[in-house]
């Protein structure tokens, strides 16, 4: 049941091996922060549980932020209500965002295509007023749900003493906000990555990706497609919970903004920019998206300044003004650009590109006659 | 910022070969020292890192960026160059203008996008990779609580930009934040008596408040200071943070009965709301024999601006105005005008202010230690910086000062020249109980990040 087939059982070493080594490889990027290799590896999670669904059923949905939301406030509420040991935050996280997501989903997919995403964007943009505003004894609104001193924390209270000042999430006595958190999110990622592969891989999978490629000869031929899809929807709604209940516990705070449909976008052009359908792009697409995100909103005019002062006097001010407009506040522009230009060269997302990078190392001369590549086995 | 400085001339030139990315990543190279620190980010070179944490996208960009500008004049006057601002009129003043302690300061910015989630997301940034030793900035009480509740967990001071809701200081009040700004209560204390000799003692008043925690107690301050003056309240309304039209709130407000419209917001919010307000005729208009009337309890000069028109004759309340006549304001809108061609905002000074304060609380302290620098700052009674003597009061970090009463100019000569000071309410009179907003300031001891 836990096997793997050969190929799969090394990718998955590697990814292993890749995410556990962040801070050595993610610190010549000055990115080795445990706040940043936290995000990248709780968005790994987010994008790998939405390509379970886009990838494999090409239903797009525009409304996975929801169950992010929801599965950090159910985290949080964890921390407030219960204990602030890390387990219980997330299994609640995940179960809350699935049940969440059984409902959305149970309305949502009596319909597909571009109705499907409409309802989902419906459903989340709901999710986020209701988190916003209405619910805000639950939530407290745009301020966010924080912990404070006065909390019951039933099951702490009764095996220890409190600590002065405010708690943290812990595991075995770890506090959850830094490396250890890292380390953490970083075994998360793994695990959700072998799940990701068990369900590619199985007939279950199969079964979706016959679902994508046409779900109406499906139906025909006497198969059921609703309980699959809706499945799928589970899942990859579980797996947001996943990752939402990781951002409450790294820094045990919920927004409602998590659920804001510019968030669901977000994660859409993660899978997107990675490679729809394979295993790895959408955890690259995370990874560069999060990163650039860090990095160029960093960036002010004056490290700017400094860094093109060898220009000549006159150009260096002109290239600073230009490239001031794609760093800081404007760098949205820049993932703009890159969007833009990988879906129109790069269809595939930047997998495409490795893959097309890969074969013409392994066979030169020895093109599919229309150029195209040849249908990939996913991973 | 130091770490650029080690990179040559050629390393540069073949990066920015190398391709956008990887030449912008390979200045970032740094080894972290983080093990053999006694507390968070002790700075062990010659410079010191501030973190800039302001909204530059968002309903309060306007506020954020210029906000930043007065950061950035403050590091300026720290290291000792510029004319120096207020650093000469800050007394007492512990500031020699060679940095903090003999080491230059440094700082790294970010973007809150006024959102809490992204907010945090920088702070941690700046603090866990940048190792600043302190982090100011905010225009959304909402990020500022967020903020300082991360910076109390990490054992980083926080000095606070922009906040104005009562629970900044209150009920969510910490022992590593501070705030130099005013607050809701102080707003509402400052209004009132100027609200009854212009609008009278019978008024049926109408809010429209911005939907987080800011607006809840601006919203909760101003209606119980004008309820005491016998004004009835006729309905409070929520609207979301940044919609832009805000036509179906106007449009109850004609025919609910009321005479005064309040408008709980800020920023892009009331620069939308309130020419809208005016533009539905509701100025032009009598209800219950009076001439209806707009009130925006707390406003400045960058939404005044920006709202044109609409903003003659409002009242309001306000943190600090440029032309105040007292030597700080002078000094400091003398050196941010000759900087930036511009007077200052209300939001770039007391960014200027907190990071001087900071500034002279760690030359007092003679260390960067977190505890000691915090009870430099705790009950610090200072003059000089604008707003007459002022005190840092250490049971809620509050700073207590006098509070301006506005109006926006019926015949402005320039177009910075949009308001109007039409009152001081005194120190004594906005001084209230810490007891009344609750809260707890929690411990000392630092969390070493």
């Amino acid at each position: 049941m836990f096997s793997l087939a050969k190929k799969d059982l090394l990718s998955l070493g590697v990814f292993a091996l890749i995410v556990l080594a962040m801070p050595f490889w993610l610190s010549p990027l000055g990115a080795a922060y445990p706040a940043l290799m936290q995000k990248l590896a709780i968005f790994a999670i987010f994008a790998v549980g939405f390509n379970i669904l886009f990838g494999l059923t090409g239903y797009l949905s525009f409304g996975h932020a929801a169950f992010l939301g929801i599965g950090s406030y159910t985290a949080v509420w964890s921390f407030k209500l219960l204990t602030m040991n890390v387990v219980p935050a997330v299994v609640f996280a995940v179960v809350m965002s699935g049940v969440f997501a059984l409902a959305i989903g149970y309305l949502s997919l009596r319909r597909s295509g571009i109705y499907f995403s409409i309802l989902t964007l419906a459903f989340a943009q709901m999710s986020y007023s209701l988190a916003y505003s209405v619910l805000t004894p639950i939530t407290n609104g745009e301020t966010g749900l924080l912990l404070v001193q006065g909390d019951p924390r039933v099951l702490d209270a009764l095996f220890a003493e409190p600590r002065q000042g405010l708690p943290v999430p812990t595991l075995l006595g770890l506090d959850m906000s830094g490396y250890a958190g890292f380390y953490f999110c970083a075994a998360m990622l793994v695990i959700a990555f072998y799940l990701s592969q068990k369900i590619f891989a199985s007939p279950f999978g199969l079964a979706l990706r016959g679902i994508k490629s046409n779900q109406t000869r499906m139906n025909y031929t006497g198969f059921n497609t609703r309980p699959y899809t809706l499945a799928a929807f589970v899942i990859s709604g579980m797996y947001a919970g996943l990752a939402g209940g990781l951002l409450a516990v790294t820094d045990p705070l919920a927004g409602a903004e998590r659920m804001q449909w510019t968030a669901s976008g977000e994660v859409v052009l993660m899978t997107i920019l990675g490679g729809v359908g394979t295993l790895v792009g959408p955890v690259v697409g995370a990874w560069l998206i999060k990163y650039l995100e860090n990095i160029f909103s960093a960036f002010n005019e004056s490290i700017l300044q400094r860094f093109f002062s060898f220009l000549p006097d006159g150009l260096d001010t002109f290239v600073v003004t230009v490239t001031s407009k794609f760093v800081g506040d404007g760098w949205h522009l820049t993932l703009g650009l890159m969007f833009v230009l990988v879906v129109a060269f790069l269809p595939g997302g930047i997998m495409e590109g490795i893959h097309r990078i890969v074969r013409s190392f392994q066979r030169r001369g020895d093109r599919e006659p229309d150029g195209s590549l040849k249908a990939q086995p996913a991973e | 910022m130091t770490r650029i400085t080690g990179v040559s001339r050629r390393q540069v030139l073949k990066g920015a070969g190398a391709g956008l990315l990887t030449s912008l990543a390979a200045p970032m190279v740094f080894s972290k020292g983080a093990w053999a620190q006694d507390f968070c980010n002790n700075p062990t070179g010659d410079t010191v890192t501030f973190g800039f944490n302001v909204p530059q996208t968002g309903s309060y960009a306007e506020e954020g960026l210029d906000q930043l500008k007065g950061y950035q004049l403050a590091v300026k006057h720290l290291n000792g160059e510029g004319d120096g601002g207020m650093i000469n009129t800050l007394k007492p003043s512990a500031l020699k203008g060679n940095g903090i302690l003999g080491k230059k300061v440094a700082f790294v910015t970010g973007d809150t996008q006024t959102k809490t989630d992204a907010a945090r997301d920088s702070a941690r940034r700046m603090i866990e990779r940048d190792n600043a030793i302190m982090v100011t900035g905010s225009v959304s009480s909402g990020e500022a609580i967020a903020v300082q509740s991360l910076c109390q967990e990490m054992g980083v001071i926080y000095m606070s930009g922009l906040t104005h809701s009562n629970d900044t200081t209150g009920k969510d009040k910490r022992r590593y934040g501070f705030r130099h700004y005013f607050n809701a209560y102080q707003s509402g204390v400052a209004i009132a008596p100027f609200l009854a000799q212009e609008y009278g003692r019978d008024r049926r008043a109408y809010h429209l408040t911005a939907d987080y925690t800011w607006g809840w107690t601006q919203e909760e301050s101003i209606k119980a200071a004008t309820e005491q003056l016998g004004w009835e309240t006729v309905a409070t309304v929520r609207t979301p943070l940044g919609i832009g039209d805000f036509s179906q709130y106007i449009t109850p407000v004609q025919n609910s009965g009321a005479d005064v419209l309040i408008l709980n917001h800020y920023g892009h919010d009331m620069v939308n709301s309130l020419p809208q307000a005016v533009q539905f005729g509701l100025r032009d208009r009598q209800v219950n024999g009076k001439d209806f009337q707009i009130v925006v309890p707390m406003f400045s000069e960058l939404m005044a601006v920006g709202a044109g028109d609409a903003v003659k004759g409002i009242i309001g309340t306000s943190n600090w105005h440029w032309n105040l006549p007292d030597d700080g304001s002078k000094a400091f809108t003398k050196s941010y005008g000759e900087e930036y061609g511009a007077p200052p905002s209300q939001s770039s000074h007391t960014g200027y202010v907190q990071a001087l304060l900071y500034a002279d609380a760690c030359e007092r302290a003679g260390t960067f230690y977190p505890p000691e620098v915090i009870k430099a700052l705790e009950g610090f009674e200072f003059d000089g910086l604008g707003n007459g003597p002022t005190l840092y009061r250490d049971t809620d970090h509050q700073c207590f000062k006098e509070v301006l009463v506005v109006r926006g100019n019926m015949s402005p000569t320039s177009k910075f020249d949009v308001l109007d000071i039409i009152g001081h309410t005194s120190r004594d009179e906005v001084t209230y109980d810490p007891a009344m907003f609750g809260g707890d300031l929690g411990p000392y001891d630092p969390n070493n990040c």
